[in-house]
């Protein structure tokens, strides 16, 4: 009996020859991240193991992006103790802000994870990179300590739930439209402790960029991992980028799963989740006509090449409705500059949007388009809990790039096809 | 001390840590500073209401979202005892697990405890007692976590077998 991929990364990791679903092991981990937020209480703990070395200072990175540039001195002397913990153990990948991303934008772009790596991430959306066949799952910032001693962790090796996507998705549906519609039909719990594994014709006729926003959100189900299996896409995005040599996996054939999920998606529209939930998701259509105040295009989820130029298709030429607030968040500094050189950057300033430095800003309400009471925000972004981009009476809908730049122009929820073409 | 005593407060499904520990009090790692906004997007009142000793209990998926570890130390900060639920998201539970805050998985116990009864735990054997004298028994943690666990948690553990390995 064949084993999926989740399976078999653990297992080499762990030198065992074969696991199943809830066998524990300890792994030897590849690339180890931490942020703004979750590297200071990492660093107090692991100050506290007595070690005098880090396990690799090569296989640990460091991003302060959650609330870079600093937007006050408390989140200032934070990330003044990871910079300093840098410097004392020389780690190779810490970004200062300029030359800093989104961490899940950033990793994959500087080649630091690769296909059939075990990463571990101080931050939920570290399952991000599953979309190039690594095992990348979130841990708190005590098991980031704990690996940054040993370069090894725990875990317990999941099940994995499929999800085959088929038939031919119209051009204005995206990766997030996938996602979305995967996470409303599975719920927040739906694949809690578990692998999802994203498959299909449909998945392979897909981008990097579109590929990176399913696996992101593979946490908004409770997946502990989204796993997409390497092919030429995967390849040619790692050529010139990879660090390291590298072997992908993909799974068996005949590997046992404990549920299979096949959808054909070529009648599916653009996608929304309305407040206060990811998995409150609707169909565009049943949403046209909600008013919003902001809307935000960016994040660990859009904020990359792809989405940018998905969203400067619809807004070039016209201006944001008179009544909302539009701010463009390139996901890292080599975003912003390719943004920049294709002329997207001067679409949006002259369609009156903000343009941002990247950060998560506003994505978890930490800086940089706060919500006041009773606004609405439709974002790109993964979270629409209660108070996650501002007061607690406010509210966020999540949508695509293009479903968000559309409505931008028409100050309601829209589908992008009423605004313009989506290519 | 692994018997606990104390009062309930009742939470619904998929208690997310934003709802524990809004993003915008992260720029700080105390646990009593953290412990000041302990729920309060679900219920302003509630830093002021809780008092150390006293329990949380939720329906299913308590802690999604983020891996802030800030959503655990916010409730130990407060004194929280012990956290049951039906079922808990996965980063929260290793979190829970790792710095040492009780956690007990009872699908029975989170739908019958009442808001404002007082419950005994027997932690090491992971039975619940309301306030009726009916028991309620937890998923037990697999063998390895009852030893990071028994050990106060992921950095004593660590902590140990690098002193071995040297
Ligand atoms: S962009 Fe949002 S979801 Fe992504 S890492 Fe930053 S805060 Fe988290």
């Amino acid at each position: 009996m064949g084993h999926t991929m989740a399976e078999k990364i653990l297992a080499k990791a762990s030198g065992k020859k074969q696991l199943s679903p809830g066998d524990l092991v300890n792994a030897r981990i590849d690339m180890a991240l931490g942020n703004d937020i979750t590297a200071p209480v990492a660093i107090q703990e692991f100050n506290k193991i007595g070690v005098d070395t880090v396990f690799d200072r090569e296989r640990i990175a460091l991003i302060p992006d959650h609330f870079t540039p600093n937007k006050d001195i408390q989140t200032a002397q934070q990330v003044k103790i990871m910079r300093e913990f840098a410097r004392h153990f020389n780690i190779e990948h810490y970004y200062e802000v300029g030359r800093m991303g989104i961490e899940h934008a950033l990793l994959p772009e500087l080649g630091l994870v690769l296909p059939g790596e075990v990463v571990i991430g101080a931050d939920s959306h570290t399952c991000t990179y599953g979309a190039l066949g690594a095992f990348a799952t979130g841990v708190g910032s005590t098991d980031l300590a704990a690996v940054m001693a040993t370069g090894e962790l725990w875990f317990k090796v999941p099940p994995t739930i499929r999800i085959v996507f088929e038939g031919v998705k119209r051009p204005e549906v995206t990766g997030k439209d996938l996602i979305l519609y995967t996470i409303g039909q599975l719920g927040v719990d739906g694949a809690r402790y578990c692998a999802l594994e994203f498959t299909g014709p449909v998945i392979r006729r897909l981008d990097m960029d579109g590929r990176f926003t399913i696996a992101n959100m593979a946490i908004e189900a409770g997946g502990k991992v989204g796993l997409i299996a390497p092919d030429q896409v995967t390849l040619e995005y790692l050529q010139g980028r990879s660090k390291r040599p590298f072997t992908p996996v993909e799974s068996d054939e005949d590997a046992p799963v404990q549920q299979e999920y096949r959808w054909d998606v070529s009648t599916l529209e653009p996608q929304v989740a309305a407040p206060f939930s990811p998995a409150n998701v609707k169909p565009v259509s049943q949403l046209a006509g909600t008013p919003i105040d902001q809307v935000v295009i960016g994040s660990c989820t859009n904020g990359r090449i792809e989405d940018l130029r998905q969203a400067a298709a619809l807004l070039q030429g016209k201006r944001v409705h008179p009544r909302v607030r539009l701010i463009v968040i390139p996901a890292t500094q080599a975003i912003y500059l390719q943004a920049m050189r294709e002329g997207l950057l001067e679409i949006f300033v002259e369609a009156q949007a903000a343009v941002s430095t990247p950060t998560c800003g506003p994505c978890l309400g930490g800086h940089m388009g706060i919500l006041a009471e009773g606004e609405v925000s439709l974002a790109t972004t993964n979270r629409n809990f209660v108070g996650r981009m501002g007061h607690p009476k406010s509210s966020v809908y999540l949508s695509s790039p293009a479903v968000a730049a559309a409505s931008a122009v028409a100050g309601v929820i829209v589908h992008p096809g009423e605004v313009g073409e989506v290519k | 001390m692994s018997t606990i005593r104390g009062k309930v407060w009742t939470f619904g499904d998929d208690i997310d840590t934003d709802a524990i520990i809004p993003a915008r009090y992260l720029t700080t790692t105390d646990m009593a500073e953290l412990a000041a906004h302990l729920m309060e997007d679900a219920d302003p009142s509630f830093p002021q209401k809780v008092s150390p000793g006293d329990l949380i209990v939720a329906g299913k998926n308590f802690g999604c979202g983020s891996s802030r570890e800030h959503a655990p130390l916010a409730l130990k900060g407060a004194g929280i005892s012990c956290v049951i639920a039906e079922s808990f998201a996965r980063i929260f539970y290793r979190n829970a697990i790792n710095i040492g805050l009780p956690i007990l998985e009872s699908a029975e116990a989170a739908a019958a405890l009442q808001e404002g009864e007082v419950v005994e735990i027997d932690l090491q054997k992971g039975v619940i007692q309301d306030s009726s004298g009916r028991r309620y028994t937890a998923v037990p943690f697999p063998p390895f976590m009852q030893e990071i666990i028994a050990r106060g948690g992921l950095i004593n553990y660590v902590r140990e077998k690098v002193k071995q390995g040297e």
